[in-house]
């Protein structure tokens, strides 16, 4: 089992590409270290024989017809592009 | 009738005087807005507000539907077509929806006029409002204090006047907390009984909409417009929608109503503590029975629920990467800078911790110690809910060990943050409803702050916990305290007249 003493802010939050301040780092490292420290408590429960629950509701496979409707056109949906030009969202380059 | 106090109505008070046509629409809204123009700068309530277009909706308006020309304010993290959405972040500040949540359509379906966006925590990640990127708001009762969150503004909003009705989210207590910090009621219905197309996804298996009012009649007449199956969202049961005021009236004979030892922990202001107890004790008095049961695995739930809201929070804020919509960073060194520097500028910081919070969860050799782990002390907190809802019809509870605290009190203690959502965490785990209800006052030096009575019931039993609340709420006087922001005279005197309730 793991510790949480190997919570890594700086780690996880480039996993999460999200730049963090040395500052935010360093708090975050702290305030999480507490959080995750009173979540031990989940650890003392026997879970060995108990199923997850990933949902509230347990309800499967619900389709609806795939029939074709309107929807946003081309032009709404750039409409919160930050950049957009000939109908595409533009984005940095990517490739060399 | 004098417009002034057209305000102080309730919903169900509106409507005659709507549909005898001795008030329009358009009057309506013309008093909200004047209301609004009184309370705002006191409790910064709203983030944005369109009364052109809410008046063109008020010119069309069949005043004979559910909730013909009735204005609901929205909090900002539904999608209203036409409007800012913004979830009270800056990576959404410029952004606009571009179509209505299917609770936006239900409601313009039932002829209600959505008005106007309310201030939240950002992404709804907070129980006091005070993560707003834009603004904080005020508690009505004491505007030092805070108004509860995430569903602040539509709190303090409904509380002040200045809105009849409102809709927010309650992810874990999100709409049951500020609703009692404020004053007012909050139902969160059961999981699936509402649809979440076209809210902003915090964590998907949690989330719900549902109506903050000034009554509990209300809260019923806007769940009757805006429960029901959804096409477009597969979470969303497809179940039939009871009438939510068909039992409000009937007597609590033969109901049973459950306290969980469990809720009674140390660290209860002795003011809520002891409203809570005459609480039950009136209800004994309504002819319902006392029962004292336990749900063992209580002391678990808020690790589970913050395991959980933060793993599904990282997943669902993964969309915020400056490319389609929201915030970009300037001149980005390569890829990995452009979606770093896009959300280190975008998000505030309870949104980041949660982000590396949910992350490390749901990283590789931590998975199985915390997110799964808390997935199965999920399954064990639904089990204790059904073992109790076999014998009781619904459970009683403060909604929140204390009322509301002072502003910055708490805000720099994540933990202590957390904690506030004791009594309400473990509805959104288990998939239950909730109410939250007035049931009296804690004074101090300066002010009276209202203290919220949480009623629990089994999943898509809402037409039950409406019929207990309303039963408790008209044998008292709680729900008719107006806040000193309302005007001098703290219980405000409300037309009467030819009021069929």
């Amino acid at each position: 089992m793991s510790e949480t003493a190997e919570l890594d802010v700086a780690h996880v939050a480039k996993l999460a590409r999200l730049h963090l301040t040395e500052e935010e780092t360093k708090l975050f490292q702290a305030q999480l270290g507490r959080v995750l420290e009173y979540a031990e408590k989940l650890r003392k429960l026997d879970t060995s024989a108990v199923e997850d629950a990933a949902h509230a509701v347990p309800i499967f496979d619900v389709f609806r017809e795939d029939e074709p409707r309107t929807w946003l056109s081309a032009e709404e949906a750039l409409s919160n592009a930050p950049r957009q030009a000939n109908g595409l969202f533009v984005v940095p380059k990517v490739v060399e | 009738m004098n417009l002034s106090d057209l305000t102080a109505l309730s919903i169900a008070e509106l409507q005659p005087f709507l549909r005898r046509r001795e008030i329009s629409p358009r009057e309506v809204l013309e008093a909200l807005q004047a209301r609004i123009a009184e309370t705002e700068p006191r409790i910064d309530a709203y983030l944005s507000i369109d009364f052109d277009d809410a008046l063109k909706q008020a010119e069309r308006a069949d005043v004979n539907l559910p909730l013909g020309g009735v204005p609901i304010a929205i909090k900002d993290i539904i999608s209203v077509a036409g409007q800012p959405c913004t979830c009270a972040s800056k990576i959404l500040r410029n952004y606009r929806a571009l179509y209505d949540a299917t609770v936006i359509r239900k409601l313009r379906a039932a002829g209600a006029i959505p008005f106007g966006k309310t201030n939240m925590d950002e992404f709804a990640m907070g129980a006091s409002t005070e993560n707003s990127s834009v603004k904080l708001t005020r508690n009505p009762w004491d505007t030092s204090r805070v108004p509860g969150g995430s569903s602040g503004g539509s709190a303090a909003a409904v509380a002040a006047g200045a809105a009849f009705g409102a809709l927010g989210t309650d992810t874990g207590g999100s709409i049951r907390q500020p609703a009692a910090f404020s004053g007012v009621v909050g139902m969160k219905p059961s999981y699936g009984r509402v649809s979440r197309f076209g809210l902003v996804a915090f964590a998907s298996s949690l989330d719900q909409a549902g109506p903050l009012t000034k009554t509990v009649r209300d809260a019923a007449l806007l769940m009757n417009a805006i429960a029901g199956p959804d096409p477009q969202d597969s979470t969303c049961l497809n179940e039939t929608v009871p009438d939510y005021t068909a039992d409000l009236g009937r007597d609590l004979r033969g109901i049973r109503l459950g306290l969980p030892k469990e809720y009674v922990i140390e660290g209860i202001d002795p003011q809520v503590r002891a409203a809570v107890d005459r609480a039950a004790a009136h209800f004994n008095s309504l002819g319902a029975e006392i029962i004292d049961v336990s749900l063992p695995h209580t002391e678990y739930a808020i690790a589970s629920y913050y395991m959980i809201a933060s793993a599904e929070a990282s997943a669902n804020l993964a969309r915020f990467d400056g490319v389609r919509y929201g915030h970009r960073a300037e001149n980005p060194q390569n890829l990995f800078d452009h979606y770093s520097r896009t959300r280190a500028e975008g998000f505030g910081p309870e949104v980041k911790r949660r982000i590396i919070l949910g992350t490390y969860v749901l990283s590789s050799g931590y998975y199985e110690a915390y997110y799964a782990r808390a997935q199965k002390v999920r399954t064990l907190i639904r089990r204790d809910f059904a073992e109790v809802f076999a014998r009781v019809d619904a459970l009683i509870s403060p909604t929140s060990p204390v009322p509301a605290f002072p502003l910055g009190e708490r805000s720099s203690d994540p933990l202590q943050m957390y904690l506030a959502d004791i009594f309400t965490n473990a509805a959104n785990l288990a998939g239950i409803c909730g109410i939250s209800l007035p049931c009296g006052f804690a004074k101090t030096e300066k002010a009276r702050l209202p203290i919220g009575l949480q009623l629990l019931g089994k999943a898509l039993d809402e037409r039950r916990i409406f019929q207990i609340a309303h039963a408790y709420e008209q044998s008292t006087d709680w729900h008719k305290q107006r806040p000193p922001i309302c005007g001098e005279t703290s219980n405000v005197q409300r037309p009467t007249s030819n009021i069929q309730l």
